[in-house]
């Protein structure tokens, strides 16, 4: 159940981006946290070095890969604290396996990945949205993700929070997919003197702790608790024995784990928009990238084109119908992306009426708005005009 | 039947997925029973990896987390440093603790985190199908080393000790009275203990390893290359493999216990600067 919580140093600030989402963390109960140093993700654990050893109830470990950092923080929650982990590019290749477990065992962690260039070592220091596939389906089987894009510090802090109160309500682990840019971007924020946080109460009986409720998410349950839990990484029942051997069993399993993200979508829809009303072309974003594209528009508007603005801000599970409903009269719609043009695949995929141009960008540096400026004049026949 | 088993045992995940005379079921037992004279059932948590050996804890009417390939200690960290007034106990095999997790055994050993790790080595990958592990003998031709195994063997105590671990036992399924005792000790006592236990697998390791494919000699034949130690001596005779109680050090501060007296510490200098 979500419950407002007084936050105790709110008021206006300079934070970095990073330092904005471990802030959140703390504000959104989270008391433990496990990582491993990367560039551009560092200041997040460094900053919860300090700050968890001061909470009461804190603790931090600097784990020695990783792997061991996912595995650590999925322990953590298991042991009734709420937890998360950051990391960027090969870092978040290594905590795959561990993630996996985190969806089939249905442990609400939160996990950040601060973006930077690939493939490999890439560009340790700059930008990149490359990861946006990887975040979604980078461990093996079926499943579906939780994933968000913040594109400024005012979103990392609050996206933070929204994250672990997903995670906790979903009872999966959720990503806050962020970006070189927004995590090192120094920003005025207003922490809100009250924030919603989702809370644990303690389920008495409890004889199937992996039972499902109306919305197909299982109790949040927790050791210690008298429920001698099975958290079982083999596809499982209410109870947490393994029914990999059996096909149905594990069908309807894997069904449901699909299902609660799937038919819960409508709860996971997060958008902003702006001029769409008679808008002939728009451009749609997501993270960092949205920046630019909300000056490139406001600078088309200006020049009295009809431009508009679609920001998604939870890019995962992907807002179809949400999506048709907004860019139903929209006749060109425009995809930027820092990478070799991904998550145009699925716009294409949903708005076969529209004419859907993708923008990718390799080498790590953000679109300009006056590059996506562009764009809209020429599509909108502005241009030279 | 024993009141041990209505207690412990959740009869409805049985039968077992252990093959006839595997060894898993006796430290099952020795475990159980460690846990049960202490009277830590309800404080205690256990966590497992992959292999034959980390499916002992799943039938245990108690809080279990049966995790993934060779991570079960990093696992119990995470967990352990969320409740550190609990007990957590590891069970993983030597593929799973040695191979894939080494480097979490060496940094948990190091970091002396009070967890208990019961490494089950049966000298080979039991769960795949026989295949060569860090504890086959050099020369056994298992599926993946037909023309004999040539890698030298890894020595789990060893490599804890040296990495940290502050108790060290080691003992064979053919010691279940030891093999309790030195369960217990690893539970009560406050630091990383590891507890190496030998093993048979009758079904994978008992022609490639030891051309011997009956439990029970298989049983005979582990024991007979054991030589009872006090401490750990570093030159073991050839062909022998030392059991006993290695190392018992209290003298390593916990890594939990630093964790709360730095935190104790900091709440005093921030109460003094209020
Ligand atoms: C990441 C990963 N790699 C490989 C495997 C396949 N696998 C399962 S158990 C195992 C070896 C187990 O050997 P050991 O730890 O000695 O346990 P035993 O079965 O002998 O008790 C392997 C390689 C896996 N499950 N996960
Ligand atoms: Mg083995």
């Amino acid at each position: 159940m979500l419950k407002k919580i007084d936050v105790m140093n709110h008021g206006e600030k300079v934070l970095q981006g990073n330092e904005a989402c471990a802030e959140a963390a703390i504000h959104a109960g989270c008391r433990f946290f496990a990582g491993y140093p990367i560039t551009p993700s560092t200041e997040i654990i460094e900053y919860l070095s300090e700050a968890l050893l001061l909470q009461e109830e804190g603790s931090f470990l600097q784990a020695e890969d990783e792997i061991s950092a996912m595995c650590a923080v999925i322990g953590a929650r298991w042991g009734g604290k709420k937890s998360m982990t950051a990391t960027s590019g090969p870092g978040f290749t290594l905590k795959q396996e561990a993630l996996g477990y985190a969806v089939e065992t249905e442990t609400p962690v939160v996990v950040v990945n601060v973006q930077r260039g690939g493939p490999a070592t890439g560009q340790p220091t700059f930008s990149s949205q490359q990861d946006i596939y990887q975040a979604k389906y980078g461990s093996h089987g079926d499943y579906e993700m939780i994933c968000l894009a913040p594109a400024s510090v005012q979103e990392m802090y609050d996206f933070t929070v929204k994250a672990f109160n997903l995670a906790e309500r979903f009872r999966t682990p959720v990503i806050l997919l962020a970006d070189e840019i927004v995590g090192h971007m120094r920003e005025k924020i207003q922490i809100p003197e009250q924030i919603a946080v989702e809370e644990h109460t303690p389920v008495k009986h409890c004889d199937k702790p992996f039972g499902r409720n109306e919305k197909n998410i299982p109790y949040a349950v927790h050791f210690f608790e008298g429920h001698n839990l099975l958290v079982e990484g083999q596809l499982h029942d209410e109870k947490g024995r393994r029914i990999g051997h059996l096909a149905d069993k594990s069908g309807v399993f894997v069904g449901n784990l699909i299902d609660k993200i799937r038919k819960n979508q409508g709860d996971l829809v997060d958008i902003d928009h702006e001029f769409l009303e008679d808008a002939e072309v728009a451009v749609i974003a997501y993270g960092t990238v949205a920046r630019s594209a909300k000056r490139a528009v406001r600078i088309a508007r200006e020049k009295g084109i009809k431009a508009g603005l679609i920001k998604i801000n939870i890019v995962w599970p992907f807002p179809e119908e949400q999506l048709k409903e907004l860019a139903a009269t929209i006749r060109t719609v425009i995809v930027p992306e820092m990478n070799m043009g991904k998550y145009c695949l699925e716009i294409q995929r949903c708005l076969k009426q529209s004419n859907v141009i993708s923008v990718p960008k390799l080498g790590g540096i953000i679109h300009q708005p006056t590059e996506l400026l562009h764009i809209i004049e020429n599509e909108t026949g502005e241009r030279g005009r | 039947m024993n009141p041990l088993i209505e207690r412990y045992i959740k009869k409805d995940s049985l039968p077992y997925i252990f093959c006839a005379g595997c060894g898993n079921g006796i430290i099952l037992n020795a475990a159980i029973h460690a846990i049960d004279e202490l009277g830590v059932k309800e404080d205690t948590a256990c966590v497992s990896g992959i292999g034959c050996s980390s499916w002992i804890p799943p039938y245990l009417n108690m809080d279990v987390m049966h995790t993934i390939h060779g991570r079960a200690i990093a696992f119990a960290e995470g967990l352990k440093l969320s409740r550190p007034e609990k007990n957590i106990i590891v069970f993983t095999g030597d593929g799973d603790c040695l191979a894939i997790g080494g480097n979490h055994l060496l940094h948990a050993a190091n970091r002396n985190i009070n967890i208990t790790v019961i490494l089950v080595n049966n000298f080979i990958y039991g769960m795949t199908g026989g295949q060569k592990s860090p504890t086959t003998p050099p020369g056994s031709k298992t599926k993946t080393s037909p023309f004999g195994a040539f890698d030298d063997p890894i020595d789990g105590c060893g490599i804890a000790m040296s990495a940290g671990a502050t108790y060290c036992a080691r003992w064979t399924v053919a010691h279940p009275n030891q093999l309790k005792k030195a369960i217990k000790e690893g539970i009560m006592h406050n630091g990383f203990s590891l507890i190496e236990v030998l093993s048979q697998c009758p079904v994978q390791a008992g022609k490639s390893v030891f051309q011997e494919r009956d439990p029970w000699g298989m049983m005979e034949a582990i024991k007979s290359q054991t030589i009872p130690y006090k401490s750990w001596i570093p030159d073991k005779p050839a062909g022998k493999i030392p059991i006993g109680t290695f190392k018992e050090d209290n003298s390593r501060q916990e890594y939990t216990d630093k964790i709360r007296k730095l935190k104790e510490q900091l709440r005093g200098m921030q109460k003094e600067t209020v």
